[in-house]
């Protein structure tokens, strides 16, 4: 789960990582109100979206006076922000966050991982911030500092130093670098994080270590024991359909083809997307219905499918392990029933109980494509998305 | 032979008397698996399925003699429930629960490493169908069924794209010796290379199906070893080839999020190691069959 810049601020602020003054506002008034409560001469007014590469994309604005501010946050509020991470679609701004701005001498890079590789927390700093860690690491791969944290002891106040001496920062710099770095790591830590990164952490005139952009990423795992970040969850950031299924305990991923897919089990999903792909078409979402695929996930998993304009026809493809064919055929059967599903369907059943299932499908009466093997129903839904006619045109 | 369990592995289920524990337990003990009793802490003491239910993993272990766990524990509780196999000496622990908090199996695979290499526990999974050696024993969830006994070995990473594998073989007359599923998360107990290692020593083992998806760096890993050290013919597949970068696909570590985590990168990385990769999901059985007869 991702969350917005000034949420993660306010955590990183709790664990003892200094940050500029700041404040949120949904509205140009409640904006110049921000910038007036919080003083200073300079504001910068971000657009808050869960992307990073705003400022390129224009979403930041350096405001002079209380005017600036609210025609900055009057343009960014409402707009579709499109930045080089968001994909064409972009993300709505619905919040600004109004920061003082403070001129800084120095833009370092600090980011925590959890590593696969290692299986460990992994610390990347480099004095060349502001730039893209990938930008980075192809540009300047020598000054890039690492640390390897032990899972059983955490991360040592000398390792912090280790990184904070690396990055060249004078002695007074360096005490409140580690201070940042360790509150980082126990925010890291402690709420379950997948990803903190301070892109820049800069450091001021009077040697101040101010973290100037922040980003942080959770395990969706562990969100049942982290309820304040839970609560920071903007589903507005997020589409919509995915919200809509996590609510039915689907997993669902849109995509840009034609043919929907329902599948038992992420990889058989991917694996059913990718012989689409082989048989010349083109999947239209990742949908995982999961292990027990009651008649009432199906039909959940049939709707989400098909509030898909661009869905022309369905693959379901089921697995069955725990589950029965019959059930899911009954599920399918009962979907198709309620539903408008104006669209051909295919279905390939296999595993448990598969003849029971296969003759409920077959005496439906209802008009759907019965396969046999994967191979056999990636062709069949390729066909017929080929020759089934656009939706929009048919239901208006 | 086969690898990982047997006839004569211990079984002991944690989570016994829960719904899903009762539900598996019942499947693994029809399918012909030694199940010896659970642990359900709480409940000791008490006969459920006509097995023994204990308190502790300890207690069991010096009551039944097991040397085997599967846990079917809440995600919140499981990483304690695998410590305390590891701790109590289980020597093979299976992991099916999905949703286990990524710190958490970081911190579990910091604690297996307290014990020296011999005494070891080895973890399978989490978020994995378990494993299952045909005609001999299953300690997972999977259908018994799809299953024939041969020589082929089977790693995957995903549990329904495993059952794809072994049905399609089924139907050209290919057998198994054992299928292990190693789980989608993105930290798993063990990891292609390890059950490698051992259909390599397996002798009757002939040729090995490695089941991989997009994410980590495993994949790579375990082709690399291949090259340099596997002398069976290994046919390999890597699920997400359609998969966009950056979206998480149902399981939690199938993310495109570096370089080398696309299915294509994967792909390209088995082939310049000298795996036969399969063209496409459909072809998992045919792919294996032709790399047999030769």
């Amino acid at each position: 789960m991702d969350i917005h810049e000034y949420q993660a601020k306010e955590i990183l602020a709790n664990f003892g990582v200094a940050t500029p003054h700041g404040a949120v506002a949904y509205s140009p008034e409640q904006a110049v109100y921000c910038a007036t409560e919080l003083g200073g001469w300079h504001w910068a007014v971000k657009a808050q979206i869960h992307s990073g590469g705003r400022g390129k994309a224009g979403g930041v604005k350096l405001c002079k006076t209380y005017n600036e501010v609210r025609a900055a946050a009057a343009e960014l509020l409402g707009k579709t922000l499109v930045t080089n991470q968001t994909g064409p679609e972009g993300k709505v701004v619905q919040r600004v966050y109004i920061e003082v701005a403070e001129p800084f001498e120095r833009e370092i890079y600090l980011g925590f991982v959890l590593d696969r590789k290692v299986e460990r927390v992994r610390i990347i700093a480099s004095r060349f911030g502001g730039m893209e860690i990938e930008e980075i690491a192809k540009e300047h791969p020598e000054e890039i500092l690492q640390v390897v944290v032990e899972p059983a002891v955490g991360l040592q106040p000398f390792e912090a130093r280790e990184l904070a001496f690396g990055l060249g920062l004078t002695l007074k710099q360096v005490s409140r670098a580690v201070t940042s770095i360790l509150g980082c790591y126990r925010a890291f830590r402690d709420l379950d994080a997948t990803m903190v990164e301070i892109n820049p952490l800069v450091v001021t005139k009077d040697d101040r270590v101010l973290a100037l952009d922040a980003k942080m990423s959770f395990d969706d795992n562990a969100l049942f024991r982290r309820h304040t970040v839970a609560d920071m969850r903007d589903h507005s950031q997020e589409d919509p359909r995915e919200v809509q299924a996590a609510e039915h305990n689907l997993n669902y991923v849109g995509l840009d083809g034609n043919i929907g897919c329902i599948v038992n089990g992420a990889g058989l999903a991917m694996a059913t997307m990718d012989t689409i792909k082989y048989a010349g078409g083109s999947p239209a979402n990742f949908l995982d219905v999961g292990g027990g695929a009651s008649p009432e996930r199906v039909a959940a998993a049939f709707r989400l499918v098909l509030s898909d304009r661009n869905v022309r026809a369905i693959l379901v493809n089921v697995f069955a392990g725990i589950n029965r064919c019959d059930w899911v055929a009954e599920g399918v059967v009962k979907a198709c029933r309620e539903l408008n599903v104006d669209v051909p369907l295919v279905v390939r059943l296999s595993g448990t109980n598969v003849e029971a299932g296969r003759e409920i499908i077959a005496k439906s009466g209802l008009p759907i494509i019965s396969a046999d093997t994967l191979a056999d129903a990636a062709k069949a839904a390729v066909e017929a998305a080929r020759s089934a006619p656009q939706r929009d045109a048919r239901t208006a | 032979m086969s690898i990982l369990i047997d006839e004569t592995s211990r079984v002991l289920i944690q989570g016994f008397t829960g719904d899903k524990g009762t539900f598996h337990a019942k499947e693994m003990i029809a399918y012909g698996t030694k199940v010896v009793g659970g642990v359900t802490p709480g409940k000791g003491g008490a006969t459920h399925l006509g097995l023994p239910v204990f308190n502790t993993v300890k207690e069991a272990i010096k009551q039944t003699g097991a040397t085997h766990s599967i846990t079917f524990v809440a995600p919140a509780f499981c990483a304690d429930a695998i410590m305390e196999a590891a701790d109590a000496g289980i020597k093979l622990v299976c992991s099916i629960t999905d949703g286990i908090p990524a710190q958490d199996m970081m911190r579990v695979k910091r604690y297996l490493l307290r014990y020296q290499r011999d005494h070891r526990t080895l973890l399978v999974g989490p978020n994995c169908a378990g494993i299952i050696s045909p005609g001999k024993a299953m300690l997972g969830i999977m259908p018994g069924h799809i299953y024939k006994r041969g020589a082929v070995g089977i790693v995957s990473r995903s549990g329904t794209l495993g059952y794809e594998a072994a049905a399609q073989m089924k139907d050209l007359g290919i057998g198994i010796t054992t299928s292990v599923g190693i789980g989608g998360d993105p930290i798993n107990g063990s990891s292609f290379l390890d059950h490698l290692v051992l259909f390599e020593r397996d002798p009757e083992t002939k040729a090995v199906m490695m089941i991989g998806e997009i994410g980590g760096p495993q994949e790579a890993e375990a082709a690399a070893w291949i090259k340099s050290h596997m002398t069976k013919p290994v046919v390999g597949y890597v699920a997400g080839l359609t998969a966009p970068k950056g979206r998480r696909m149902g399981h939690a570590g199938a993310i495109i999020s570096a370089s080398g985590d696309s299915a294509a990168e994967k792909s390209e990385i088995m082939k310049s190691y000298g795996l036969t990769v399969a063209p496409s999901p459909s072809e998992l059985g045919s792919t294996i069959a032709k790399v047999l007869a030769h």
